[in-house]
């Protein structure tokens, strides 16, 4: 009965799962406020998880395990260490915050922990039924999370809004697989794949299901049209809990439209593609425009981020033009060295939203920045660098990011997609004036809020080594772009 | 590590430190730290010419290693006879900016002198950059610390005038971007900028690629129509912003036009050559009416530097040797006398708090020695023989008289008009009888910054009764360039 089932290739998930349980366990017995043992055992087990994401990423070999349900391959393991990564930062960030408003609570671990092990589910999942357990099990802790301020209205309004919008496209999604698994009597990926390669099925039912899957993945990804609850959540949310929807989240979507859209349908790419652009357009578009208006810094952020997502995903639309595989690497790879670099790019600016903000007092607005370079420079001038990062100002590592997907896009040689090359670096000027905005909040203006910066020592240091990062990998961005390029090839070639 | 590297990561080295350690508790020690790396970093920039060889026109000092591996983009420097005088420049000038500074910056001291020797590594880079994609991110990062240096210590205006040159000039670059990146995809993956030079391309890529770069050059030059962000940046920004500003980055746009526009697209540059003489022209002309009429001082030299920048690129275009010679020639001269200017209006506003022509008159009587500089230099700046001023206008009007009579003849009035505003400018401040209590009260300049000015005015009178050595060493590579763009790519 148990045949086939090759534990070695889930084990980041079975230790995740165990030590979700134990700090649930565990965290019974803590009566300390600051929940020291909770907080230094999920911070174990996360690095422990990257650990050996990392290891399985350096063996570079492909397994598969629970009788074909999951895979075990390089790129997994590679976003499965930035996702641990960033909740590892997202929660020395989160711990002074939620300390102050009561948030601190075991649950806050053991959610994070859960939502993470939803994330890893959908990096190592090789069937469709498992990359939507793995999102619905991510998705509940998610919406559990933004409402843990229960007596605060605006982040129950924010938790209802996620979680009646995240259900609706959840059933996009399942409807849509639901439709394929009509269509090619499978829902394995492989097979998926080999059914539409050769040919023996419904295209009407293919081409139905395959729209409602682009509109599941587009609500997961915040891209225009399916948007509208991005920029509510983002603000309802506790910032803490915002910054854990910001972070790895984003590198589970791109690995479920990477396993969904890439390694299952790319017999349709062509299909998927178009959906894509529109997709990729309206978001540059609605996203920057509106992100001018905002005034609360969290809706800002909100907006940046469709835009952002935007131009990663035009990375995903050049594939089939040119192609051969190599080719076809060097968009998807521009796409996912995009999405990690925004991700680590996001968590460092929420960072600072959060250190600026104490004991009954939310740094919401753009104005509360006000004058930071007089109140502390050092702050100010890692903001400044995630500021720069953001609009893709070189030398900071946002820049690559923007290079990669572009020259994805000129590298196919076809006038439409230089069109839309031209497009999207005009609209990331228009990016640049709120960007820069922020930049002049902190810098040209004096402040008015005069209280002192405190800061526990450790979030110094991480949000230090995070804008150095963005920085460092602005200068030297080879060997990260030569991972995500080795990753993706690797997942093609298999 | 090779002197190029040097010269690029000594300054920028410093300047982080100066940002991490500075305090204003003890703004002298920065002061002295940022005057010794500003020295140094141009101690080590004297190898370079005094090693040059002018009887090649290859790359001299070339480093080369393999930085983005996926992308074959290279950290390829180098400089040849075309560059390697805005090395030094670009190093002279930042000394001159620490030593302006001095008194006048009492507040973040660490953080202005940080960003201005960050801002003249990065500029070395830009002109010694081999590969498209190191030229382009050192082109752009100089776009952070002048942001800063506008909207921090500027004037009133200070907010507007620094989003305006920001997003103005990101909006040309990014199209060059495009550009850089579609010459990396026809040149079958490199970023190499000499790989470019050969590239054979049709008329059609070529068309495309000149107006995109021409986007990002004519903006940073800047050329008429889209200079308007210069006169709001050069008002608004500090001294030491203005100087760098005139001196050095509008030399960056110019110079792209002789690495990139007219080598790579020398069948476009020669098919839409009249359009840039027109521009230039209009610079000249109409951008020299303008500044006759400017009440503000900085306003006025402002547009004085867009008219005599229209001179470089109206000599780069006549593909002569005369004018190409002379336009680097003028651009170096300008480099001195436009810096120049800018500093004795700061000197005059450390004083008097007004940029407005009309609050002063009668300089003269109270301030002597400062006036004897400030005439020379507005003699200099209307191109007077002796000065360096004279020598790049004259050999690009001999120029483009030799191309076409008429032109040479519109060109020629930059001679009237620049004299007419520099002149009647100083008349209005300096001569005359003392006009009112504030002049009255001046003191005329001291020791550091009678050594500034000093400084500046060796150079133009140097250039200006020997250019030999500057146009020696240009000789070679002017004439190769302007062989290989003679050649077309047509075929």
């Amino acid at each position: 009965m148990i045949k086939d089932m090759n534990w070695l290739a889930v084990y980041p998930e079975l230790v995740l799962l165990a030590m979700a349980c134990v700090v649930a366990m565990v965290d019974l017995w803590v009566t300390d406020p600051k929940r020291t043992p909770t907080y230094w055992l999920t911070q174990a087990t996360l690095a422990v998880v990257g650990g050996m994401h990392l290891l399985y990423f350096d063996a570079g070999f492909t397994v598969y395990g629970m009788q074909r349900m999951m895979v075990t391959d390089p790129l997994g393991h590679l976003l499965g260490f930035f996702a641990a990564l960033a909740v590892m930062i997202t929660l020395v960030y989160a711990r002074p915050y939620a300390e102050s408003r009561e948030m601190l609570k075991g649950e806050l671990f053991t959610l994070s922990l859960f939502s993470l092990l939803g994330i890893s589910v959908m990096l190592a999942a090789n069937n469709f039924l498992v990359i939507y357990l793995g999102l619905e099990l991510m998705s509940l802790s998610l919406y559990a999370l933004t409402a843990m301020r229960r007596d605060h209205a605006q982040s129950t309004e924010a938790a209802m809004k996620y979680f009646v919008l995240g259900a609706l496209a959840s059933g996009f999604l399942l409807y849509g697989l639901s439709m394929m698994y009509g269509a090619t009597g499978s829902l394995d990926i492989p097979k998926v794949f080999n059914a539409i390669a050769t040919g023996q099925l419904n295209p009407t039912v293919l081409a139905l299901g395959l729209v409602f899957i682009v509109a599941g993945l587009a609500f997961k990804l915040g891209a225009v049209p399916f948007h509208m609850w991005l920029p509510d959540v983002y603000h309802g949310a506790p910032t803490a809990v915002t910054l854990l929807i910001a972070g790895a989240p984003k590198l589970a979507a791109f690995a479920m439209t990477f396993r969904l859209l890439v390694e299952g349908l790319s017999g349709v790419a062509g299909d998927w593609q178009q959906m894509m652009m529109v997709l990729a357009i309206a978001s540059m578009f609605l996203g920057n425009l509106a992100a001018i208006a905002q005034s609360n810094l969290k809706r800002m952020l909100a907006y940046s981020t469709i835009a952002q997502m935007g131009f990663m995903l035009l990375g995903f639309t050049t594939t089939v033009i040119t192609g051969n595989t190599l080719s076809a690497s060097n968009g998807y790879s521009s796409a996912l060295f995009y999405m990690v670099t925004y991700v680590f790019t996001t968590l460092g600016t929420f960072g600072v939203v959060m250190l600026l903000s104490r004991q009954g007092f939310e740094s919401e607005n753009i104005d509360d920045l006000k004058g930071l370079a007089k109140r502390n420079p050092w702050y100010a001038g890692v903001m400044a660098i995630f500021m720069f990062s953001l609009a893709g100002i070189p030398p900071t590592v946002g820049f690559y990011a923007k290079l990669a997907v572009l020259q994805a896009l000129i590298t196919t040689n076809v006038t439409f997609y230089i069109v839309v090359a031209v497009l999207a670096v005009l609209l990331s000027l228009v990016g640049a004036f709120y960007y820069l905005r922020l930049v002049k909040v902190m810098y040209f203006e004096d402040p008015v809020d005069t209280q002192p910066i405190v800061a526990a020592s450790d979030v110094r240091l991480v949000l230090s080594l995070n804008g150095a990062a963005v920085l460092v990998f602005g200068i030297l961005p080879g060997g990260l772009m030569a991972l995500c390029s080795q990753a993706i090839l690797k997942a093609l070639s298999t | 590590m090779g002197l190029l590297s040097l010269a690029i990561w000594l300054p920028i080295i410093a300047g982080i430190v100066l940002l991490l350690v500075g305090r204003d508790e003890h703004a002298n020690a920065v002061r002295w730290i940022a005057l010794v790396a500003a020295i140094a970093s141009f101690a080590v920039t004297i190898p370079l010419i005094t090693g040059f060889d002018a009887g090649t026109a290859a790359m001299q000092f070339q480093e080369n290693l393999a930085w983005i591996e996926r992308l074959n983009v290279h950290y390829h420097l180098g400089v040849d006879g075309i560059s390697v005088w805005f090395v030094l420049l670009t190093a002279f000038i930042t000394i001159i900016v620490v030593i302006a500074a001095w008194q006048v910056i009492t507040e973040r001291v660490n953080q202005y002198m940080g960003a201005f020797l960050i801002l003249s590594g990065i500029m070395v880079g830009v002109f010694s950059a081999l590969d498209g994609l190191l030229f382009y991110v050192f082109f752009e990062a100089t776009l952070i610390p002048m942001y800063i240096i506008i909207g921090v210590w500027g004037g009133p205006r200070r907010v507007y005038a620094a989003f305006k040159f920001f997003l103005y000039t990101l909006a040309g670059s990014l199209l060059m971007l495009i550009a850089l990146i579609f010459l990396y995809f026809k040149s079958g993956g490199s970023f190499e900028i000499l790989t470019w030079h050969k590239l054979p391309l049709n008329m059609n890529a070529q068309t495309l690629l000149f107006f995109a770069f021409f986007a990002a050059f004519a903006v940073k030059v800047p050329m008429w129509p889209v200079h308007t962000w210069l006169p709001d940046a050069h008002v608004e920004a500090p001294t030491g912003g203005s100087v760098v500003l005139a001196a050095i980055m509008l030399k960056l746009g110019a110079y792209g036009f002789l690495r990139f526009s007219m080598p790579i697209a020398p069948d476009a540059s020669h098919a839409y050559d009249w359009f840039i003489i027109a521009l230039s022209l209009i610079a000249v002309v109409y951008i020299g009416l303008v500044a006759l009429v400017q009440q503000d001082m900085k306003k006025l030299v402002a547009y004085s530097s867009i008219a005599h920048m229209g001179f470089a690129t109206l000599g780069f275009f006549i593909f002569s040797e005369l004018g190409v010679s002379g336009a680097l020639v003028q651009m170096i001269s300008h480099g001195f006398v436009s810096g120049a200017m800018f500093l004795c209006i700061g000197v005059l506003y450390d004083r008097v708090h007004s940029r407005e022509i009309s609050s002063y008159g009668g300089v003269v009587n109270t301030m002597p020695k400062f006036a004897a500089f400030a005439v020379l230099f507005a003699m200099a700046n209307c191109g007077l023989p002796g000065t360096g001023g004279f020598v790049g206008e004259w050999m690009v009007i001999l120029g483009t008289v030799k191309a076409n009579f008429w032109l040479g003849a519109l060109a020629s009035t930059t001679l009237v008009f620049g004299a007419a505003y520099t002149l009647w400018m100083v008349k209005r401040v300096y001569f005359g009888p003392v006009a009112n209590e504030d002049v009255r009260a001046l003191d005329d300049i001291n020791a550091r910054e009678f050594l500034m000015l000093a400084l500046l005015a060796v150079a133009v009178l140097w250039m200006g009764v020997y250019p030999k050595p500057f146009t020696d060493t240009m000789h070679v590579s002017v004439t190769e360039l302007l062989k290989h763009v003679a050649v077309s790519k047509l075929n």
